[in-house]
């Protein structure tokens, strides 16, 4: 662990210009090109959900045709999955990770500038379908066949897009891993790491486990096209249900990756602004763990209807309800941690208890979808869309909102101006419920996801929703100039920069050296 | 902070809806899940209302909890912060209770779902096959057959008429159920996946090639019951209503009677030799309800997407071959086989059709003759 921790000032040099950023094995040139990625992506998926919600405002087609539509709903799945929310994890991981555990840099550096490198291609890639000859892909993110094999041109090009996306998903998590378990500062125990560090850990692990499943289902996708197989081609002795599955055991841990590291955030929010130490530490690093070992056992709950022995749907259902229990303790936790501490609303922890009441309310739906008689009901409705909009949105998304209002000060040595970031959450926060709220009720009243037209009953809550959704859409312009002017200048931050800051990426100036800890710090 | 959330988003909601009601005349606010018309679908209602009412309990102690800290715990009011960290006892607590919870949810849903799974003993069976894009319905028991499709028009999709009362929930031939019966249904698909779904009968279930799925219900009220396809099966999936009339025995019997007689009167039809005007006539109603959406009503398909049939090197070439193509589809791409969606005067009809219109001009014909020759 010592021989990580010397380390010569020269390093400090590093190349001018675009090069810098070409070059780069910093972790946190690293960390920032993954979050301004992350930032790009997040505004070219919202501009597809504008799109949809347009569509969507009044019953009728208007503005596109159906096949267009479906693409939109398709591409804003995959551009706002794996190039808003993963990359803007990995960022914050690149950027926090070597500071929290007392490391220089990350352990393999050269892995870390390619992993990163392969995502504008990879976007590049999959953005470029738009303008094929049979349009982008139209078939859900989920890729299900028969009906993602009708995909025009764009089919091969999805493929290539998404194995680039895991490969670089497995490179950033073999580096988180071999980082956390490798470059602790001596003293910095696991039981002591900060709980972003610890979630982040038990992230990559997953991201271990089932990118190569996810490669393995769409390479049959692939050979069943090109190649004359039948895997999931019924009338060549194929199954088609096979593919959910494999999909699936993929697809439930991927929702655990888009959230644990969010958890982590919280975590370290909101003790620093109750000023109060985290409650039940150790129970919430095992929650996280139990998290992760039942989210490899429940997918088929994304597939209560496709016709599961009674056993199946039984074993299913229990296991999927299982994971309340491990999530109802962390909220407890947070909110424990708040309970007779001394708060502060600052924009991070605003984002942070927005997080905290919103996730859980996506929580209870998604108990809710749990109960597979029922859920042959909400399945495959607007019921589900509000459900994971409010655990990616208001969960995953606000965390890491929280999260650059938290540490922005920290990267770029510049406080925020906390008027504009507070006005920011708050119209976040209204214009996101009028967003997804009403969806609740349009699939309670019956209306399905994925369909660019509805009967007229449904067009009270749309109109409400699209609304809702034009004013989000239109806040997030006011996060990116919040952003941008904090890089470029405003008050100087503090090293500690929040009263109750704890933790050792406090103890390193801001914005912090080049290379983090060129000293091993001693943790006691 | 829940409640102020709750209130601001209705207020905000009523507001934006008091400015816009006008457009919206037939819009309703419905706010909850259906309860249905059979044992099934209020079943799943009563778990839902259940489910519902814990998750709202919980949410009031969380959220209570939270609300009271965030009032008297801020720093504002000069508090200094406690400091502890943990509580084993605690963490045991809330642990057990909740699991405890969910074991008297899960009992509940496991006698549902096990009622819900037997589709035993039923009185008819009906197989329902999904097609790009609508249903085919096979009555076992008598051999009634057809299919049924969106029967909302064109215009009305793209704002050039006013929208009916049940716009995209209305089909050209509806199922036909008696009521008080147990209605099993076997449910598959010819091309991708889909899933049927009317909300009041309680159940959706997907329809996948090379599978048979089971579902069943029993309606207790006689009346029109709508619903959709629930699994996106591509471009025209929004468009792909289910509609189940539910009749009483003596009603539901006059209508297979019927059903029989007309299928009798087609079968006759494809024994006769038929002029040009009039496949060129049937045709056009048929390329309307089965090709239109991909091909396009002038023929020129989507580029990229569906090829153009006018001047197609098909729709002009060898007038088996092109039989041939509209019968058996085209593996791994949209075009479906037809040949047991559409009956030989259809088959004949829409080849003969798609032959002469556009200027194709080819000018030969195909009839029901032709089509049972080539089965």
């Amino acid at each position: 662990m010592t021989t990580a921790t010397t380390h010569d000032t020269h390093h400090e040099e590093h190349r001018r210009g675009l090069m810098r950023w070409i070059t780069t094995t910093n972790h946190k040139d690293i960390g920032t090109l993954y979050l301004l990625l992350s930032l790009l992506m997040f505004m070219v998926g919202g501009a597809m959900a504008m799109v949809i919600r347009a569509e969507l405002f009044e019953p009728g087609l208007q503005f596109v045709e159906p096949q267009f539509f479906n693409s939109m709903t398709t591409m804003h799945a995959l551009i706002m999955i794996f190039g808003a929310v993963m990359p803007a994890f990995v960022g914050l991981a690149n950027w926090l990770i070597p500071m929290m555990i007392g490391a220089p840099d990350m352990a393999l550096p050269r892995l870390n500038n390619w992993s990163f490198w392969i995502l504008p291609f990879a976007f590049t890639i999959l953005l470029s379908t738009l303008f094929m000859d049979g349009g982008a892909p139209a078939g859900g993110w989920t890729m299900y066949p028969p009906l993602v094999m009708q995909t025009g041109n764009a089919f091969p090009f999805l493929i290539f897009a998404v194995h680039l996306m895991g490969i670089s998903s497995i490179m950033g998590a073999i580096n988180v891993i071999v980082t956390i378990v490798n470059m602790r500062a001596p003293g910095m125990t696991m039981m002591k790491m900060p709980l972003f560090v610890w979630t982040w850990l038990i992230t990559a692990y997953l991201l271990i486990a089932t990118m190569p499943v996810l490669a393995g289902a769409v390479t049959m996708l692939l050979t069943d096209r090109f190649f004359d197989t039948s895997f999931f081609n019924a009338a060549g002795g194929g199954d088609p249900v096979m593919y959910q599955h494999i999909f699936w055991f993929f697809g439930h841990p991927e929702v655990y990756i888009l959230i644990l590291p969010a958890f982590g955030i919280v975590s370290q929010i909101i003790p620093t602004f109750s000023r109060k130490p985290l409650f039940g530490y150790s129970s919430m690093v095992y929650a996280t763990a139990s998290i992760a070992f039942l989210s490899f056992i429940v997918w088929a709950h994304h597939m209560f209807t496709v016709g599961m022995p009674l056993t199946g749907e039984l074993f299913f259902m229990y296991a999927t309800m299982l994971i309340a229990v491990p999530t109802g303790v962390k909220v407890f936790n947070w909110v424990s941690t708040m309970w007779r501490g001394a708060m502060t609303f600052e924009t991070p922890m605003l984002f942070a208890l927005g997080f905290v009441v919103m996730f859980t309310i996506g929580g209870f739906s998604g108990l809710m979808l749990a109960m597979a008689p029922v859920d042959f009901q909400y399945h495959d409705t607007y019921f589900v869309v509000a459900h994971f909009h409010y655990v990616l949105v208001t969960g995953a998304v606000f965390a890491i909102m929280g999260a650059t209002y938290f540490w922005l000060p920290k990267w770029t040595g510049h406080m925020y101006n906390e008027k504009l970031g507070k006005l920011h959450f708050w119209l976040s926060t209204i214009s996101v419920n009028v967003l997804f709220f009403p969806q609740h009720f349009l699939g309670l009243a019956g209306m399905p996801r994925r369909i660019p037209d509805y009967s007229v009953q449904f067009a009270g809550f749309n109109e409400i929703s699209s609304i809702g959704g034009f004013a989000f859409g239109l806040t997030q312009l006011l996060f990116v100039y919040i952003v941008f002017k904090t890089i470029a200048g405003g008050e100087k931050a503090t090293d500690q920069v929040w009263e109750g800051a704890y933790g050792l990426e406090w103890t390193l100036s801001s914005p912090p050296p080049y290379h983090s800890f060129s000293i091993a710090p001693d943790v006691k | 902070m829940l409640v102020n959330k709750i209130k601001r988003t209705l207020t905000a909601a009523a507001a934006m809806t008091a400015l816009l009601g006008a457009t919206n005349a037939a819009a309703d606010y419905a706010l909850n899940l259906t309860t249905g018309v059979t044992p099934i679908s209020r079943e799943a209602h009563t778990l839902h209302m259940l489910i519902l009412e814990v998750c709202i309990g919980i949410g009031v102690v969380v959220f209570g909890a939270m609300f009271i800290s965030i009032v008297r715990h801020r720093k504002s009011r000069g508090v200094q912060p406690a400091q502890f960290h943990e509580s084993t006892a605690v963490e045991i607590l809330w642990t057990v209770v909740p699991f405890l919870i969910l074991v008297g949810m899960a009992i509940p849903a496991t006698k549902a779902l096990v009622a819900m799974e037997d589709t035993s003993d039923a009185d008819i069976s009906i197989k329902v096959t999904g097609y790009q894009w609508r249903w085919g319905y096979d009555y076992v028991d008598s051999g009634i057959s057809f299919i049924s499709s969106l029967a909302t028009p064109k215009d009305q999709i793209y704002n050039k008429a006013e929208k009916g009362e049940h716009y995209l929930l209305e089909v050209d031939k509806p199922v036909v159920v008696p009521v008080n019966k147990k209605v099993r249904l076997l449910i598959t698909a010819n091309d991708v996946i889909h899933a049927w779904w009317v909300p009041q009968l309680g159940m959706k279930k997907d329809a996948i090639p090379g599978y048979i799925n089971e579902m069943w219900f029993k309606i207790d009220k006689e009346g029109t019951y709508r619903g959709q396809c629930a699994e996106l099966c591509g471009k025209d999936h929004g468009f792909m209503p289910i509609v189940v009339v539910a009749k009483n025995e003596a009603d539901y019997a006059q209508w297979v009677a019927e059903q029989k007689g007309t299928a009798s009167a087609e079968k006759q039809a494809a024994q006769r030799t038929w002029s040009k005007d009039e496949l060129v006539a049937r045709g056009e109603t048929v390329y309307n309800t089965s090709c239109a959406a991909c091909h396009q009503a002038n023929g020129e398909g989507v580029s990229g997407a569906f090829p153009a049939l006018k001047g197609s090197a098909i729709a002009t070439g060898p007038v088996a071959d092109h039989l041939a193509l509209v019968m058996h589809g085209k593996p791994g791409t949209a075009m479906a086989a037809f040949a047991n969606q559409l009956s030989d005067v259809e088959l004949a009809a829409v080849v003969t059709f798609e032959r002469n219109a556009w200027g194709n001009n080819v000018g030969d014909l195909v009839q029901p003759s032709d089509v049972k020759a080539a089965r």
